[in-house]
């Protein structure tokens, strides 16, 4: 059975989000990949505004394909999130909650998870035409010039996704694979 | 003397990025399908389910199957008895720049691996040239996309790490980039020749279709048992846990130095994609 879960995510909700929950989101997420996260740290240490709201914010990892006419937006699957791992505890530190990408993360953001209240998600990696059909609309908001990765601002609608690694450490791609292989 | 226009194979690569990264190729739909029957864990299903769902909607509304539409490996027979007409390379990466343009792909490539600046059109293609006897000219071209190739490894073995050596190497890969290249992968090994030999062996590793085993009886079980031992890890897919952690292995090995095994380790995610057309 999947939760839905409406955006923006609170550090209170994200502390009842539990590893290996499969859930769908809706509301506003923004997009960054490593060279928009780099911008955001840089920002951040310099005291500076962010040009998003990063309090209980949920950022998906993804450098979508262009829009065809007629499209939101192109295929938008989960890039590899352990190229965010060095700036994601400085995003949650100043209030990122929620965490859209696949793969694994350092223990530096399983720490800051744990520390400020945040859940990492996984969406399905290689099935960028499906989740592409929960992305009801899309506009930039920086970083223009990074092209595909330029920060989206998108308006998601029930976008699956699976809780791997929550606000206590709990992490799927250990538990999900031990569980299988005691079946065998 | 066989003549072919330079524009030929501009339009020949144009048509072909925009197919092989829209529709995936037959075998892997078939191993893909054959995995979802054979898997046993509820997660993993529902997972191989989403997948096959996904490569439908691609191919039905001609949409990139993945958004990551690669870097653009093009490889090139050429029949010794061929005269192109014109720069072959420049005709190549103006295929790849009208493919990507219009078959509004992303568009993933930088100028510089330091400098990182976006060269916006998807040039230049990583281009591998063999020249065969004959008046043919074989174009593949296969988008990669970099979240597998990043697990990608090589290794310098000594002879007497042997075949077990070479066995462990593999599986160390795989169990090691777990969910990250996006499993159920394809894993491309190349084994010999010289350092660069045995990655690019690795690369055409996955050129080959997946249905076809090694000519070599001794290679093709050597793909069919690392296939099994791969699919006994429990990384499953998408490394949510599960039997179907890849797809199939296949080999291409050569000839190599008294003093070495090179032993290279290419993985690709389930959207192994890749087209051929012969002019």
């Amino acid at each position: 059975m999947e939760r839905k879960i409406t955006l923006p995510i609170t550090r209170e909700t994200a502390r009842t989000i539990k590893s290996g929950e499969s859930c769908l989101l809706s509301g506003v997420i923004y997009t960054a990949r490593d060279a928009a996260h780099k911008r955001l740290v840089e920002l951040v240490e310099k005291g500076k505004k962010l040009p998003f709201e990063i309090k209980d914010a949920t950022i998906y990892y993804v450098g979508p394909t262009p829009a065809k006419p007629g499209q939101v937006i192109g295929s938008a699957g989960p890039t590899t999130s352990y190229r965010m791992d060095a700036y994601s505890p400085i995003l949650i530190r100043e209030g990122e909650t929620g965490m859209i990408g696949k793969g694994k993360r350092s223990a530096e953001v399983v720490a800051a998870m744990k520390e400020y209240g945040a859940v990492y998600f996984a969406a399905i990696g290689g099935a960028g035409a499906l989740l592409s059909s929960c992305i009801k609309s899309a506009e930039i908001v920086c970083y223009e010039d990074l092209g595909a990765e330029a920060v989206r601002r998108l308006v998601v609608e029930d976008l699956p996704v699976v809780a791997v690694i929550d606000s206590e450490g709990n992490n799927l791609y250990e538990k999900g694979r031990a569980e299988y292989l005691k079946t065998i | 003397m066989r003549e072919i226009n330079a524009n030929l194979i501009t339009e020949t690569v144009a048509k072909l990025c925009i197919e092989a990264n829209c529709v995936l190729p037959c075998d892997i739909k078939a191993r893909i399908e054959e995995a979802r029957k054979a898997e046993p864990w509820p997660t993993a299903q529902g997972i191989l389910d989403k997948i096959i769902e996904n490569y439908g909607i691609a191919e039905r509304n001609t949409v990139p199957i993945c958004q990551d539409t690669g870097v653009c490996c093009v490889f090139l027979k050429i029949g010794q008895e061929v005269h192109i007409t014109g720069d072959i390379n420049e005709a190549v990466n103006e295929g790849v720049r009208r493919g990507y343009g219009e078959g509004y792909l992303r568009k993933s490539v930088v100028k510089d691996p330091l400098r990182r600046v976006n060269t916006g059109d998807n040039t230049p293609a990583m281009l591998y040239e063999e020249i065969f006897p004959g008046d043919k000219l074989e174009i593949t071209v296969a988008p990669k996309g970099f979240g597998s190739e990043n697990m990608s490894r090589i290794a310098m073995l000594k002879p007497s790490d042997g075949i077990e050596g070479v066995k462990a190497f593999i599986l160390k890969t795989v169990e090691e980039a777990g969910p990250n290249p996006c499993p159920p992968v394809v894993v491309g090994v190349g084994i010999g020749g010289t350092f660069d030999k045995a990655a690019y062996l690795a690369k055409k590793a996955l050129m080959r279709r997946t249905d076809e085993p090694n000519a070599d009886p001794f290679y093709a079980e050597l793909e069919a048992e690392m296939l099994g031992k791969i699919n006994s890890l429990g990384i499953g897919p998408q490394g949510f846990g599960g039997k179907t952690t890849a797809l199939a292995v296949n080999i291409e090995w050569m000839p190599t130095h008294i003093a070495g095994l090179p032993v290279a380790v290419n993985i690709n995610c389930h959207v192994t994609r890749h087209k051929t057309v012969t002019l």
